[in-house]
Parts: structure tokens; C-alpha cells; sequence
């Protein structure tokens, strides 16, 4: 799967509380949330990011709660994908549970700038940034979460081991 | 194969002889539960599964503990999907308010979970349980969904690393500040994806309230799971209340650790994670004086008789400083009970505390103690991010119940020998 869209970078240690605050918890609605997605840590942000856009992090991107509507809330602004030097581990697997994309790259956050055209390249992990002509190198998505991907997300992967056993 | 005590238990529920860090397991679970934020989510994608019922009854629990008593209409209408999806399944283990406390307190106090269980919860904090030499680990609802359905999911072996507490503590120190210690440390991230195993001399002396404070927290620093050996100060505090046979694990003498660390906890003084994140942790004394206008003695950190018993100690004969506001909350009725039966509550309306009926409200900035713009909060809960506990320009210092207490009389971040004098011990 390959994603291109401008990039909008954000910090190191993103977390849940800041993507999507607690107070707005009182609904699952991806449309609901988005509305709120990003406010504490920068309240213009969700109006500066279009429909196909991708985040650029630094580590330990959504650490703190386990709240789904992290992801969700940023699947709701239309984000295509996000990009961090590294992800909290409660977040990592519920962005692959709610279908946000997600990739594991070290270089590209020292490197992008806000508005920079990117392509994620999710099988080889590759990030190429076409405004400025450069390539990282990040991790391909774990054989395991390909998987994962490949029946359906977690609601197929559950359906079909439910079916074998 | 030599093992952790966590990979011995994601062994025997995996039905394999050994597991190494890095492995991909499919592990059965013990016991699953969800909240009143996570469950309305879980609920949604668990009846996309195609079953007709969770896998055991008898091994799934919902706790509304977060936006309780509800606070508007919305909350309500998420609680009732829950309610709902309980009647509806005939599930036996589900805890609405004046029966619910927080949930992490509740469970292990109503005995569902004990020493080498696989226990999983939509919720971050559900780490709290490897006080009791369990593997407990948060996951996000879709997860739990998946592993209400199976009764198995899928997980990563972690790394462990293992920390080991040196010396005896000093007077008004917790285990809230030798997890604090440890995440000012290693930072936020430091054990992330692995596990955190504590031990040592240290811990022997503590509660099995402060051990839970300090399992509680090992999300913090980004990790799966906080775990400790069991001791018979754990047995003695599982076995009336298990309703469940248990296992014993112990990492084996030659297991192998990512990384050992010592922590020489008897030099520590009380300590603040100052905003806006847990690893910004400094002595209480370096940040004593900043004027405090509420502060917070409650969660699943520290809402529990001990926590309440210390910040007693500080507030009995004392009255909360007229500029600020002490809200204390149990973290469930039974501690609310003992509290009220030892003359605490009394000592709390006595200082000017307002207290309520078990709920996340205020750790979350969802309600019953929400913080504007410019406000500062000491508050014993486990996270201090922006806009945590309210307005996006309000702050949070996380500290022990005494620390919370000691800055409510004086109206400033105090340590707790400042408003009482040196204590002998705690």
C-alpha cells in the first residue's frame, strides 16, 4: 500500500489526551471526535489538515490512555497515515484495528517540514519526500500485522480463527 | 529455558513449554473488562464478530467508573449501551454506581483477579494488577472486543527489565515516588513495549496499597506490563478474596533481562512529576512554594485506604487553606466504608474537603472537579498532561496523598513534615 499527501509534523510524545481530550469522550462517532482531534496540542491544527494528509511524529506517538478514539479521531480528519520515529504500544494496535495506517521511521521526522509532499511506502517501510528529494528508510509493517491487515483487520482475523476452531 | 516471570506466564496460557521477547503468542485470557468509555466501542465491534456471546460469562466484567454518576446526557447514553449489552447476555459481573468504584481497585478487591492470571482490560491502567504477580495489560476496545469473543488474544513477548529497590523508606515516601522516581529516570518511553519487573528489599516492607500504585504506573513510562513476584504479604491479601485458583511464578534465578537497574529508594525524598508529563519528576522541596488552587487524593493510583489514612495523618486538627479546594474521593465503596469506619471521612469534612462517590471524573478533566485556565492542581492521580485535568492552560503536579494533603492546608506545593513535623515513620 503506498499513501502521498502533505505532511504536518507534530512533537515527540503525543498523547491520547492531547489528540482527542477526555471531555469529548462521550461518543464513538469518528465525526464527532474529529472535530475535537488535535485541541490541546494545537487548536488550529485540524483546520490546517485536508482529507488525505499525513502526520509526521516524533517518538512514542499516543502514549498515555487507551482510548480508540485516538486513531479514530484522526481517521475522522481524513489523515491517510501517520508517521512516527516510534508509537506507545496501546495506540500502535489500535490504529491497525481501526484502519489508520500507521509507520515506524526514524529519519523522516528531523528531516520533513509542515507542507511537504511524502509517499509512504508501507510494504518496503520507504518514505519519499518529494518536495525536497529525499528518501527514509523506515520498518516495513511486521509480517504479523500484515496479516492482520490481509484478513480483513481484526474483526476477519477473529471471524476466521473462530472458524478454524 | 530460563524465564521471566512474565514470560512464564504468557507461556502457560499460550499452552507452550517456553516463550522468548519478540515472539507473536496466542495467549488465553483470564479475565476481561471494560469501561464506560471503552465499552460502548468494544460492544460495537465485538457484535461484528459473528458469535452469540462473550466466551465466558463468568470471566468478563463492566465497571462505569469514568463519566459517573452520569454527567450529562451523552454519558448516559453511552452507559446505557453498556447496561443494555449486560442485560441482554445475562452477564453476572457488572458494577453500576453506589456498587462500582474505579475499576482496577475494584477487581483485584472483589478477588477476579490473582497471582499468574492473563488479565486484560480496556483500559490503560489495567497494569495495576502485576502487583499480585499477574501479566495484566491495557488494550484499546476493538482488542478487547476480540478477546471477549475468543477468550484469547494475540500479544507480543515483551523485554523485561528489572528494577530493583534498595534501603528502607523515609518517612512520607510512597511507592508512588518510586514509580515516579523510576519514569523521571527513564522517561515516558523507557520501558516501552516491555516489561517492568520490581523487586527487591524495599518492596518487602510496603503495602499491597503502595505495591498497586506502583504497578499502576508502569504505562507511564510506555510499558506493557509492571509485574512483581508474589510474597505473603500477596498471598495473604488475594487468598479471602480470589474467587479463582491461582499459580505462583518467580523469574528464575539465571532469566534474562534486558537490563537490571537499581534504585537506592531509601535516599529518596517524597518527589512531583511536574506539568506536563510524568517523567518531569524533582523533589517535592524544589518545587514546594507554587500556589495550588485545588488539589485531588483519589484514582486508581491512589484512592485507597492507605492513601487515605495518610493524608489523615496531615489533614486531622487542619483546615484546607481558604484559597484552595481538596476533593477526596475512595476509589470504591468498601474503601469508602473503612474510610467513614476509621474516622477519616470525619476528618475530611472536619478540614473543608469536598467528597464523592467513586469516579475518574476529575483525573480525566471529565467532570466533578474540572480545572480553568491558569489553575494548578496537586493531584495523586497518574497523568499530567496538557489539558489533562481540564482547561489547556491548567497545570497538574502528580504527588502522593500527603504531598496532595500537606499542599491543601498550606495552599502551596508542601512537603508533608513541613505542616507536621518529622514523622518517626509512615
Amino acid at each position: 500500500m503506498i499513501v502521498r499527501g502533505a505532511a504536518h509534523v507534530v512533537g515527540h510524545h503525543v498523547d491520547t489526551d492531547v489528540i482527542i481530550p477526555a471531555r469529548y469522550l462521550v461518543t464513538a462517532d469518528a465525526v464527532e471526535l474529529a472535530k475535537h482531534a488535535f485541541e490541546d496540542l494545537d487548536p488550529t491544527l485540524r483546520q490546517r489538515i485536508a482529507p488525505g494528509d499525513i502526520i509526521v511524529a516524533g517518538e512514542n506517538f499516543g502514549q498515555g490512555s487507551s482510548r480508540e478514539h485516538a486513531p479514530i479521531a484522526i481517521k475522522g480528519l481524513g489523515v491517510a497515515a501517520v508517521v512516527a520515529i516510534s508509537f506507545a504500544r496501546i495506540f500502535y494496535r489500535n490504529a491497525f484495528n481501526i484502519g489508520l495506517p500507521v509507520l515506524e521511521c526514524a529519519d523522516a521526522h528531523a528531516e520533513v517540514l509542515e507542507g511537504d509532499v511524502i509517499e509512504v511506502d508501507f510494504t518496503t517501510g520507504r518514505v519519499r519526500n518529494e518536495t525536497r528529494d529525499e528518501i527514509y528508510r523506515g520498518q516495513p509493517i511486521p509480517v504479523f500485522m500484515q496479516r492482520l491487515v490481509d484478513a480483513g483487520g481484526l474483526v476477519g482475523y477473529v471471524r476466521a480463527q473462530l472458524a478454524k476452531s | 529455558m530460563s524465564m521471566t516471570i512474565t514470560e512464564k506466564i504468557l507461556a502457560a496460557h499460550a499452552g507452550v513449554a517456553s516463550v522468548a521477547p519478540g515472539e507473536i503468542i496466542d495467549c488465553r485470557v483470564d479475565f476481561v473488562f471494560a469501561n464506560d468509555i471503552t465499552a460502548p466501542l468494544a460492544i460495537r465491534e465485538f457484535e461484528k464478530m459473528g458469535v452469540s456471546g462473550v466466551f465466558d460469562p463468568d470471566r468478563v466484567a463492566f465497571v462505569l467508573d469514568h463519566y459517573v454518576p452520569n454527567k450529562d446526557i451523552a454519558s448516559a447514553q453511552q452507559c446505557k449501551i453498556t447496561r443494555e449489552f449486560v442485560r441482554a447476555h445475562g452477564l453476572p459481573h457488572f458494577y453500576d454506581i453506589g456498587r462500582a468504584g474505579i475499576a482496577h481497585v475494584l477487581l483485584a478487591e472483589e478477588g477476579f483477579v490473582g497471582p499468574g492470571d492473563v488479565f486484560v482490560g480496556a483500559d490503560s491502567h489495567t497494569c495495576n494488577h502485576g502487583a499480585l504477580g499477574a501479566f495484566a495489560t491495557g488494550v484499546g476496545s476493538s482488542d478487547l472486543a476480540a478477546a471477549m469473543a475468543m477468550g484469547r488474544l494475540w500479544l507480543r513477548v515483551p523485554e523485561t527489565v528489572r528494577y530493583e529497590f534498595l534501603g528502607r523508606l523515609r518517612p512520607w515516601v510512597t511507592g508512588k515516588d518510586l514509580i515516579l522516581a523510576i519514569i523521571g529516570k527513564i522517561g515516558v518511553d523507557g520501558a516501552r513495549y516491555g516489561a517492568m519487573e520490581f523487586a527487591g528489599e524495599t518492596l518487602d516492607d510496603l503495602t499491597m496499597d503502595e505495591r498497586f500504585s506502583i504497578t499502576n504506573m508502569a504505562v507511564e513510562a510506555g510499558a506493557k506490563n509492571g509485574i512483581m513476584e508474589p510474597d505473603e504479604r500477596t498471598l495473604a491479601w488475594v487468598a479471602p478474596r480470589l474467587r479463582r485458583t491461582f499459580t505462583v511464578y518467580r523469574s528464575d534465578p539465571d532469566a534474562r533481562f534486558a537490563d537490571m537497574q537499581t534504585v537506592d529508594a531509601g535516599a529518596l525524598d517524597p518527589v512531583v512529576a511536574a506539568p506536563a508529563s510524568p517523567g518531569n519528576v524533582v523533589p517535592v522541596r524544589e518545587a514546594a512554594g507554587v500556589k495550588v488552587d485545588q488539589c485531588f487524593i483519589g484514582t486508581c493510583t491512589n484512592g485507597r485506604i492507605e492513601d487515605l489514612r495518610m493524608a489523615a495523618r496531615v489533614l486531622a486538627g487542619r483546615k484546607v487553606h481558604r484559597d484552595t479546594r481538596l476533593l477526596v474521593i475512595p476509589a470504591t465503596p468498601a474503601i469508602y466504608r473503612q474510610a467513614l469506619q476509621e474516622g477519616l471521612i470525619q476528618i475530611f469534612l472536619d478540614a473543608g474537603a469536598a467528597i464523592s462517590t467513586s469516579t475518574c471524573g476529575p483525573c480525566i478533566g471529565g467532570h466533578m472537579g474540572v480545572l480553568a485556565d491558569g489553575e494548578v492542581c496537586v493531584s495523586t492521580s497518574s497523568r499530567n498532561f496538557v489539558g489533562r485535568m481540564g482547561h489547556r492552560e491548567s497545570q497538574v503536579y502528580l504527588a502522593n496523598a500527603g504531598v496532595a494533603a500537606a499542599s491543601a492546608v498550606t495552599g502551596r506545593l508542601t512537603h508533608p513534615s513541613d505542616v507536621v513535623g518529622e514523622l518517626v515513620s509512615v
